[in-house]
């Protein structure tokens, strides 16, 4: 039931995520945060099996550090996507991270981009992407409504278009968003969207 | 269900139709452009012919994940090749090579059916498939792979003339390709086509059914 979807806009990209943690019928909290900010200008959306979803992310995030420590440069959006579609494939044949990933990022000479990453490491450089029941809602939402070169207003009030398809359409609707935003001035929440306090 | 057409489903996972074409001193190799997961289409802009060197084409059909696996271990043998031979793969060569990596993983394989096509010595059209395990089946004509395989087939049977020059080849190719992915579900979304002669390489994007 966990959701994820992301979108382009004009210098900047947008992902959102549920931010419920459930086991079988117990919602555990619903302030979880699925988006990790990975560096300055990334953002990394992941959802699925709740273990690998935290171990998988922390593991990119420190590498992506790492890479960064050793180079004294950050890697592209375009760089780090590869370097998880290969740690993923690499995993898939022998202890596959059950993670779909919808990667954000804003490089100085390319411009903002996003990236679907399947969790067995198909990867795919989209306008728009989403996960999870929910991207049935979000994905034909986004279809129609979406065009190239969004300002963020516009690209936040299609987002809440599809939050507000997913809460009246999926039976077992997540309560809260998370919307964060990565642009040339970096990567940051932007806004929550809550039914529940917690 | 039996466990073979359980583990069939993996080849049907992404949806995938690509075919090769023989002419008179130039080859075309063409695609669909959909990227679905199951029932869902995620992208009509996937890219599955990946160019080798300026006369050879690789396409690669089946699972996604394994078809960019794939590809990125070629390249790096063929650049690999390059440094050591100081010339590019011949396409028989090369079709040998997928054809070895592919058996390497007998028993626990890449979830892809390759079409390889390429201008060899005297510039004289080669095109060949194999299964995932890497079975080459060389043709004279045509080869095809993909979820729209069965279509793609009788369409290319029918509408396929020996010897056509690359005008006639590129609207033979696309009507092959269109007609057959409009049968099939899981391809489709437009078209993607190379026509290679000696002196140039032609790609041209095709506008078919969006469905």
């Amino acid at each position: 039931m966990e959701c994820v979807f992301g979108m382009v806009g004009k210098g900047f990209a947008l992902v959102v995520a549920d931010s419920s943690a459930v086991n079988s019928i117990l919602v555990h909290k619903s302030n979880e945060d699925k988006i990790m900010v990975l560096d300055s200008h990334k953002l990394m959306g992941a959802s699925g099996e709740a273990g690998d979803r935290a171990q998988f992310t922390e593991y990119v995030q420190k590498n992506v550090a790492l890479y960064q420590y050793r180079n004294g440069i950050p890697l592209t959006t375009k760089a780090a996507a590869n370097f998880m579609r290969g740690e993923l494939a690499t995993a898939l044949r022998k202890n596959p991270y059950m993670v779909n990933i919808v990667l954000a990022g804003y490089d100085k000479e390319t411009g903002p981009s996003l990236y679907f990453i399947d969790y067995i490491a198909t990867l795919h450089k989209v306008d728009k992407a989403a996960f999870g029941y929910g991207s049935y809602f979000a994905l034909s939402m986004m279809d129609r409504h979406y065009h190239p070169n969004m300002t963020v207003d516009e690209a936040v009030k299609l987002a809440d278009q599809c939050i507000e398809e997913i809460r009246s359409r999926l039976v077992v609707a997540p309560q809260n968003f998370v919307i964060k935003i990565v642009d040339e001035d970096g990567a940051r929440e932007h806004l929550w969207r809550r039914t529940t306090k917690d | 269900m039996s466990v073979s057409s359980l583990l069939y489903q993996i080849f049907e996972y992404n949806g995938s139709a690509l075919v090769a074409m023989v002419g008179k001193n130039c080859f075309a190799i063409a695609s669909d452009r959909r990227l679905g997961v199951q029932l869902q289409t995620i992208a009509t802009d996937f890219q599955r012919i990946f160019k080798i060197h300026d006369k050879l084409f690789l396409g690669l059909s089946g699972l996604g994940s394994d078809a960019q696996t794939l590809h990125q271990r070629l390249v790096f043998r063929h650049k690999l090749y390059q440094l050591r031979e100081e010339r590019d793969m011949k396409p028989e060569t090369f079709a040998s090579l997928v054809s070895a990596m592919l058996y390497e993983k007998r028993f626990g394989p890449y979830f892809c059916q390759p079409v390889i096509a390429g201008l060899g010595e005297d510039d004289k059209p080669f095109i060949c498939t194999m299964d995932s395990i890497g079975a080459k089946e060389l043709a004279k004509d045509f080869v095809v792979a993909g979820t729209a395989s069965e279509s793609l087939y009788g369409a290319c049977e029918s509408m396929f003339k020996p010897d056509m020059d690359h005008e006639e080849l590129f609207e033979t190719i696309s009507q092959a390709l269109i007609s057959s992915v409009d049968r099939d579900c899981l391809s489709g979304w437009g078209g993607h086509v190379y026509i290679v002669t000696p002196n140039e390489v032609t790609e041209r994007i095709l506008k078919g059914r969006m469905d």
